[in-house]
């Protein structure tokens, strides 16, 4: 479980993240959304240690994230974040065999050569391994950069909007592979995501953020719904129910 | 899903030539420059081999230990920063060595400094390096990243103000104390203080088994602060152990052959292009390699086709400055 106890950060004087409290059930997948600016990213940065929190404290399996060291954390909990830009030109292999890094220290063993494979393979990026980042599409890269996180094999899994570049197609793919991670290796997924369909079809737990604090949490039929829509992004969605799932239609 | 049954229909997915092609490559360099080396220790020695070997062998010895020194703190330097434009020099390190150097003759004056042994005085130069250079640049590298327009720009600013001070405190000492002074700030690559060697070579293989014991983190810090953290390296505290030994290094080189600005720009940036990996394994073998063959021929091109007349600082400078304004036109630091 992620524990989140009155978490702020600001810049200057903006506070960004204001006093959030949320418990993150293990398992699953939880998403989070929210309009732009909400601090949902902010949010996961402060969990997996990136940025530095003003007050409050965030325990993963008790583990306050803070204070434990980096190397044993990296081995419970990754994140992917939402640009990510590598000066070196690495090929897709030589990226994801660096979410080794945390076993490894920078010599894989066969063990985690293995887990590399599975990886590519999961993301369907085998027949292009070899290739150099800066030679694929933004949705081939992005899966490459998944692939790197789902390497690192951790109990918490951290993705900031995933499904960033990704065609329809390759988006649902993901959110399948993202389901099945849960459900079959038993991992935590959280997710920052835009589309507000996908969490509704693929989450088990929603978080609805505004103007950084949690404006809303609950299953989605709980969060799908016209009225708490409009509480978050201040505009009229009409929602329908698609083969007992809740469709927002936000286009109109 | 169980991995037996799908790691063997998977074919091995790295290039074959990943891995032999930084080696050979390497390896051909170290032949060019043991051959550079056997060269210059040979060349006109007209049998006078008492005097010629412990001669241009202390030469040697000093150009290896600027090379290394010059070629692996740039690598690192830009590693750190996270692009491939910046080195220490133009960031303002060895600006600040030698407004250190000035500073403590004008402080102590020259008399004292004489009289401090000379190893002693470098220690002690290089200790108050470390520590300038660790709080200022720790503060500028520790944290998130910054553009590089900022980078470049604070670099400058630090450069004209280090050597402002230096100058300015030059212009104060007393006459007789800068010629003292003079005699330290005019190393350079055809006149080193031989009586510097030993105690650089100490410091620089100090550094080095420093380095050594951090060296996998290298390739996982190129990756960019968020990526290094996600990744379990305690990014702050590495990167201030490698700016220190960087401040280590740049104290070396520039106390032996005095201020090169634009050298390890050249070799750290040729070194990604011929060594055809990104791996630190190979880049830093490989820069410090390219750095001692360019200035073991260059030193014997200095010496006998122009002997003596042009330095071989100027020559390095030229071609380093060369690429750095290739560099910043292409915009390869992005
Ligand atoms: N480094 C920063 N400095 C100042 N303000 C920032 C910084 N990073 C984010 N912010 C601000 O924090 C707010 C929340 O950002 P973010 O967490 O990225 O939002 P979201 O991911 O929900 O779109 C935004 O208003 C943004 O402008
Ligand atoms: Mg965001």
């Amino acid at each position: 479980m992620i524990e989140i106890k009155d978490v702020s950060k600001s810049y200057d004087k903006t506070v960004v993240v204001d006093g959030v409290s949320l418990k993150i059930p293990a398992g699953g997948i939880t998403s989070i959304i929210g309009p732009n600016g909400a601090g949902k990213s902010t949010l996961l940065a402060l969990i997996s240690r990136l940025l530095p929190m003003n007050s409050g404290q965030v325990l993963v399996d008790g583990l306050n994230v803070t204070t434990t060291p980096g190397d044993a954390l990296a081995r419970k909990l990754s994140i992917l974040r939402q640009d990510n830009h590598i000066g070196s030109r690495l090929t897709v292999h030589d990226l994801v065999t660096f979410g080794r890094y945390p076993y490894s220290k920078g010599r894989p063993t066969i063990e985690d050569l293995k887990h590399v494979r599975m990886a590519l393979q999961y993301l369907n990026l085998e027949s292009m391994s070899g290739r150099f980042l800066d030679e694929l599409s933004g949705g081939q890269r992005q899966r490459a950069f998944v692939a790197m996180v789902l390497c690192q094999d951790t109990d918490y899994v951290l993705l900031d909007e995933p499904l960033n570049n990704l065609d329809m197609k390759h988006a649902a793919a993901m959110m399948k592979l993202l389901r099945r991670t849960a459900d079959e290796l038993g991992k935590t997924v959280v997710l920052v995501l835009h589309d507000v369909n996908f969490a509704s079809c693929y989450s088990d737990y929603i978080v609805a953020m505004k103007d950084g604090k949690i404006a809303y949490r609950g299953n989605p039929s709980e969060i799908i719904r016209p009225d708490i829509m409009r509480g978050i992004y201040d505009m009229d969605i009409a929602v329908q129910d698609v083969d007992g799932k809740r469709i927002a239609i936000y286009y109109a | 899903m169980s991995l037996e049954t799908v790691a063997p229909k998977i074919a091995a997915p790295t290039r074959p030539l990943t891995f032999s092609r930084p080696a050979k490559r390497l390896f051909l360099l170290g032949l060019l420059v043991a051959g550079a080396i056997i060269i210059f220790m040979t060349i006109d020695s007209r049998g006078n081999w008492d005097f010629v070997i412990p001669f241009r062998g202390t030469k040697i010895l000093a150009l290896a230990l600027v090379s290394y020194a010059i070629a692996v703190s740039t690598v690192l330097f830009q590693t750190v920063a996270g692009n491939r434009i910046l080195s220490p020099s133009i960031m303002g390190f060895d600006a600040l060595y030698v407004l250190i150097q000035t500073t403590l003759v004008f402080v102590l004056g020259a008399q004292a400094t004489v009289t401090l042994n000379l190893q002693a005085r470098f220690v002690l130069e290089v200790t108050c390096m470390v520590l300038f250079a660790g709080i200022l640049y720790r503060w500028l590298f520790g944290g998130t990243r910054r553009s590089l327009h900022l980078l470049i720009l604070v670099g400058i600013i630090f450069g004209v103000l280090f050597r402002s001070f230096a100058n300015m405190m030059m212009r104060l000492i007393d006459p007789n104390e800068f010629v003292i002074l003079q005699d330290m700030l005019f190393a350079s690559f055809n006149s080193f203080d031989r009586n510097l060697l030993w105690v650089s070579a100490a410091l620089i293989f100090g550094g080095s088994i420093v380095l050594w014991r951090i060296g996998h983190t290298f390739d996982i810090l190129a990756l960019g602060r968020e990526t290094a953290v996600n990744l379990g390296i305690n990014f702050q505290r590495t990167v201030t152990i490698i700016l220190v030994v960087i401040a280590i290094f740049v104290s070396v080189s520039t106390a032996l052959v005095g201020p090169v600005t634009f050298f390890g720009l050249l070799v750290a940036n040729l070194a990604y292009q011929l060594a055809g990996t990104y791996k630190h394994r190979w880049i830093l073998p490989f820069a410090a390699g390219l750095a001692l063959l360019f200035l073991v021929s260059g030193q014997m091109v200095v010496e006998r086709l122009f002997s003596f007349n042009t330095s071989l600082s100027i020559v390095v400078e030229f071609l380093g400055g060369i690429v750095f304004i290739i560099l910043l036109i292409r915009g390869a630091g992005r």
